[in-house]
């Protein structure tokens, strides 16, 4: 057999069976209570909302919404163990029980993967190798900071902020929790924590491991709920340090409720990464890189790279290589472990990235959508990659949080540059070049925290992250995240 | 700070003239000898902004009496353009400030210093109109010129306290390290108007932030007096812009700019640091509060206050053949 | 120096390309692109049919000093009956052998329809004249070689003498005649990656019908980081010359289940026209027995012993 027709056909005789994860071993209660002091306690105003699975639409479990009551009895709690207990630990023992964590999170990786893809529709591909791994990661990486801070800041002591309040999104469940509580409890704070509404199901199990861990009670605090229930906990007077990870929208709300108070707050928000291909990269992994930029976890990542500019006189070949590579993506059961792009996460964010479909075309770009099948229930969305897009399309400017990629070309490099950081973002870049000394010049000219050269959507948690601009205030993993949860006196 | 204060006269009213000639730097005298006494020249204070110094484009003053309750000057009262066309010329700047390299901040700011240690008298005398003693006049001066001395020699060293590489578990290279937030406006203090300016100008410029500062409102000649060191200094115009004006006039627009990338706020009246926090968060700016209640010790003289201005930037390289 | 060639349908002149012109590769980035094809999940008739199109696509090879006539009469005997429970199994391509036993294959194989590939030009080496290489490879063809694996000189390619390589390529691409060429770039001497992808380019453009990784005698043999890199080349070269090569892995791929991954990677960098031994071949000895015993396990459910494979 043979081509003839000059193009390649990844329709092929031979495709892959199913392969879908078990979840027989994943028990999902009807209905989760909040995490408070220690235990499972009925929220005061006995509502309940449910969480459904993106990809069935099917109703998991009734999770009770919190109130602002709720939120101030966790806030005690809070402040109880914090004043009590875990400010007067040695901080060894802190970080004893931090690395449990870890270690019982390893243990149960299995479990929290297939939880984490049924409740946000994430592929399992994902939440096995990345999210929960990586959440692991981060309780080790940060246990072993607890006895050791303070030579984390050269002449200055250190000591605990108090009672953190964190609110975390729905794109990376777990992982947001990880970020949030490891390095805030190594540093001798306490916390009360908000999963996301349509994600709520991880974080609750991780309020399961922390009693097995056998941390005192109120160290950490899970309250469930919307934007009322984080507004409850930006609101609370006797919360010392906010620390969100969302929308910029949101993230000005926060900024401006705690104008009047002396509170800390960091801020992780929205981003339209520039991932920015030049004519002497390496094509091929520049191309692996732009569908792990816009592709990874169906495109709902902040830093995601969801503005392509890439070298005129390459700019033909990289698309054409694009959509080969974009004819293997699978489409699908986020269970299946050969799923690359799972559901979206909720149907308001469908709706959200569908309304962009349309603006895209509305505006004159040139849509173009992978053929691959979709399942019919449950919420789906082609990768998709717009051309024939300037700096002016709302797609260009906005962030979508799918899996839609708006492509620009450009000529020179301060071309580039200068495109790169037209946004009022800076998250995240991401440089293609097998020059190094471009690849230095460039990645300090990108106005953002994090540079991928060569790479991209790369996360450690040794790595520092955290945007310029309106893309956030503050840093999260690594050194420079201790920051964050300390007094320097 | 008490004292000082009876000493000093508020500052005129809102679109008062200038006096045409009732400015000066000493008591007047009637001349009795024959020989008439020399007419001394008189200083006009007014703004800095991209290396110039215009008057400003509003015509507003305010005048400023000295410890005598005599017309020490009249002070150009700056406007919202005032500001923004120092906005404008401090974000020219920033791109050639940043990039320049941490040795030669380095040099520019000890020339700051080296130029100020030479008009030290000019400096004392200054504060000394303003209602300082002569031995404190001189203890600011000095102190703002080792100040300098000190954030010149951080130059080249805050980037390796502050940055780290990084252990992936990947094959990548990973490294973080500062880079300036960009445009930091400077509210600067009244307490020490040449030193608390200095304190807190110093550490922004010598991370590579390019700066507007508002002078202190209460003690303001000094501070612009400022602008002539700077000028005559090898900073880069518009790397250092300074204005004089009505503090509670100012805030709103230095915290609503939308190019404006961090406010630093020193003072500790919490109307205005509300006010300041609320319309920062438009552009999510960094809002920094300084409340000291003096710029002449370790709590101002650290490199942390070069890291408040500072981003961390965190990169990744691939590690392959 | 340009070579006409009349061997295929239509005339292609020989010119050899600017390599500097050949994209650069990242080692990092295809190593973490071939994770991702190993973490596709192949099971049950999706496994079973990969398994035997892996078997279909085996160069059944013994290349060792000590082979006799004798050897390779055992290892053509196991290529005409692979696993005698198993009457319907796909052959496999074809036996890999010296020059001088092909002969012997010749014989032993008949009219079985299983081809005879002979690796030549001073294997596993080169290192000796281009006459030699030459005769070599036309004294195999004579014996009855279907195929022909040939050896660049590596030594002159790390040289940069691009033109002296391409020259010898398509000089043993003339004495081949009808055989096929796979041009073996023993790419455990190239030791980059960029190197990998500017010889796959260079022996494409010479007129290799096949482009193969490794003799068997150098480590790292195969591995799928170089396989991947020599399979960008030939669809890069495919979408610009319309010319289909072949992919030979060979050294090293001794498992079914890495054997699938090769696969998998094949079918999302090429696609449908290369799922065949038509243009994929595995070089290897032991393949076959794990890929059988792995057949009669998804048949039967039961894990295997080799005590019931026939080992030739």
């Amino acid at each position: 057999m043979s081509n003839d027709n000059g193009e390649l056909d990844f329709n092929t005789d031979w495709t892959y069976s199913p392969a879908p994860e078990s979840s027989e071993h994943v028990k999902i209660r009807d209905r989760y209570d909040l995490f408070i002091g220690g235990e499972f306690t009925a929220p005061e105003s006995g509502k309940y909302f449910a969480t459904v699975n993106p990809a069935t639409e099917e109703q998991l479990a009734e999770v009770a919404e919190a109130s602002s009551e709720d939120v101030d009895r966790a806030v005690r709690a809070a402040r109880k163990a914090y004043e009590q207990h875990w400010s007067r630990l040695p901080a060894v023992t802190r970080g004893k029980y931090i690395y449990r964590i870890a270690r019982v999170l390893q243990e149960r990786a299995r479990e929290f993967a297939v939880l984490e893809s049924m409740d946000g529709g994430k592929p399992i591909r994902e939440s096995r190798d990345v999210d929960i791994p990586l959440a692991a990661a981060h309780f080790f990486y940060y246990a072993g900071w607890a006895d050791k801070v303070d030579y984390a800041f050269p002449g200055r002591k250190t000591r605990p902020v108090g009672v953190a309040g964190q609110i975390i999104p729905w794109n990376f469940p777990l992982l947001m929790a990880a970020w949030k509580i490891a390095p805030a409890l190594a540093c001798g704070n306490t916390v009360v924590l908000k999963p996301a509404e349509t994600t709520p199901l991880t974080a609750l199990l991780l309020a399961e491991i922390i009693r097995e861990a056998d941390l005192p009670p109120g160290v950490v605090n899970i309250v469930t709920g919307a934007g009322a229930t984080g507004a409850a906990i930006v609101d609370h007077p006797d919360i010392d340090k906010i620390a969100f990870t969302g929308s910029t929208e949101v993230g000005r709300i926060i900024q401006k409720a705690l104008a009047g108070s002396d509170r800390r707050y960091t801020l992780e928000l929205g981003g339209k990464a520039a991932n920015i291909i030049f004519e002497d990269a390496a094509l091929d992994q520049a191309v692996e890189g732009i569908i792990n930029g816009i592709f990874f976890n169906q495109g709902h990542v902040c830093c995601a790279g969801s503005r392509l500019l890439v070298q005129e006189s390459v700019a033909d070949d990289v698309l054409a290589r694009l959509k080969d590579r974009m004819a293997t993506l699978i489409v699908g059961d986020p269970l299946d472990k050969n799923t690359d792009i799972g559901a979206i996460n909720s149907r308001a964010q469908l709706e959200t990235i569908n309304k962009y479909l349309e603006i895209g075309q509305q505006e004159g770009a040139a849509m173009y959508q992978a053929s691959c099948a979709v399942p019919e229930r449950g919420y789906w969305c082609r990768p998709t990659v717009f051309t024939g897009v300037s700096q002016s399309h709302r797609i260009v400017q906005e962030e979508i949080f799918g899996p839609v990629l708006a492509v620009q070309t450009f000529r020179t490099v301060d071309e580039a540059v200068a495109k790169a950081n037209n946004t009022p973002y800076g998250l995240s870049g991401g440089i293609w070049t097998d020059k190094g000394a471009k690849i230095f010049k460039v990645s300090s000219q990108v106005r953002a925290g994090v540079v991928w050269a060569n790479t991209f959507n790369k996360f450690d948690p040794g790595s520092p992250f955290g945007g310029y601009k309106e893309s956030g205030v503050g840093r999260e993993g690594g050194l420079h995240g201790l920051q964050p949860y300390l007094e320097l006196a | 700070m008490a004292n000082d204060e009876k000493l000093i006269a508020r500052a005129g009213r809102q679109g008062e003239p200038a006096a045409t000639s009732g400015v000066s730097q000493k008591p007047r005298k009637l001349a009795v000898a024959s020989e008439p006494e020399r007419v001394g020249v008189l200083k006009t204070y007014k703004l800095y902004i991209g290396g110039n110094f215009p008057r400003t484009e509003s015509g507003r003053f305010f005048k400023i009496v000295d410890r005598k309750g005599e017309p020490l000057a009249n002070m150009c009262r700056a406007s919202r353009k005032d500001f923004r066309e120092a906005v404008v010329a401090a974000r020219a700047a920033f791109a050639g400030w940043s990039a320049a390299s941490a040795y030669l901040r380095g040099q520019i700011l000890y020339r700051v210093a080296e130029m100020l240690e030479g008009r030290k008298e000019q400096f004392v005398t200054e504060l000394f109109a303003l209602g300082a003693t002569r031995p404190a006049a001189q203890g600011e001066v000095e102190e703002a010129i080792d100040r300098l001395v000190y954030f010149a020699g951080w130059c080249d060293k805050y980037q390796q306290v502050f940055s780290s590489v990084n252990p992936v578990s990947s094959s990548h290279f990973n490294f973080s390290m500062l880079e300036p937030t960009g445009v930091v406006v400077l509210v600067a203090p009244d307490k020490h108007p040449l030193l608390g300016l200095v304190a807190n100008l110093a550490p922004a410029i010598a991370g590579g932030n390019t700066v507007v500062a508002l002078a202190s409102e209460q003690l303001p000649t000094a501070a612009v007096s400022f602008a002539e060191v700077l000028h005559s200094s090898d900073v880069p115009a518009g790397v250092v812009n300074l204005l004089s004006g009505y503090r509670q006039e100012l805030l709103e627009h230095f915290a609503a700019h939308m190019d404006v990338n961090a406010l630093v706020y020193c003072g500790s009246d919490p109307g205005q640091i509300q006010q300041v926090r609320t319309l920062a968060a438009d552009n999510i700016k960094r809002v920094i509060v300084r409340g000291l209640s003096s710029w002449n010790d370790d709590d101002s003289r650290n490199p942390y206050f070069i890291a408040d201005t500072q981003e961390v930037k965190t990169t990744w390289h691939p590690v392959g053949r | 120096m340009v070579f006409m060639s009349a061997a295929a349908d239509q005339i292609v002149a020989f010119k050899l390309p600017d390599l500097s012109r050949v994209p650069r590769v990242d080692e990092v980035g295809v190593g973490e692109r071939v994770k991702r094809f190993q973490s596709r999940s192949i099971k049950r008739e999706s496994k079973l049919a990969a398994l035997r199109m892996v078997l279909s696509m085996i160069d059944l090879t013994t290349l060792e000093g000590q082979d006799t006539p004798g050897k390779v009469r055992q290892l053509c005997a196991k290529a005409m009956r692979l696993h005698t429970a198993l009457p319907d199994l796909p052959r496999v391509a074809a036996v890999c052998v010296y020059p001088t036993m092909v002969a012997v294959a010749r014989e032993a194989l008949a009219d079985s329809g299983i081809h005879i590939a002979s690796v030549a030009t001073g294997f596993p080496s080169g290192m000796t004249s281009l006459q030699l290489k030459l005769e070599e490879t036309r004294g195999a063809v004579a014996a009855g070689a279907d195929e022909i694996d040939m050896v660049i000189s590596r030594g002159a390619f790390l040289r940069g003498e691009y033109q002296r390589v391409f020259d010898e390529i398509v000089a043993v691409k003339e004495a081949c005649g009808d055989a096929h060429l796979k041009v073996i770039l023993e790419t455990g001497e190239l030791n980059t990656l960029d190197n990998v992808r500017r010889a796959s380019v260079l022996a494409m453009h010479a007129g290799a019908d096949f482009i193969k990784t490794s003799t068997g005698k150098v480590q790292p043999a195969a591995t799928m980081e170089v396989t991947l890199v020599m399979l960008q080349a030939i669809r890069d070269y495919y979408l610009e010359t319309g010319r289909m090569v072949g992919m030979k892995p060979a050294g090293g791929i001794s498992k079914a289940k890495l054997a699938i991954h090769y696969l998998v990677m094949l079918r999302e960098t090429l696609g449908r026209a290369w799922l065949s031994p038509d243009w994929f071949r595995f070089g290897a000895s032991s393949l076959a027995n794990d890929v059988l015993m792995q057949i009669v396990k998804q048949q039967t459910g039961a894990y295997q012993s080799s005590d019931y494979f026939s080992q030739d």
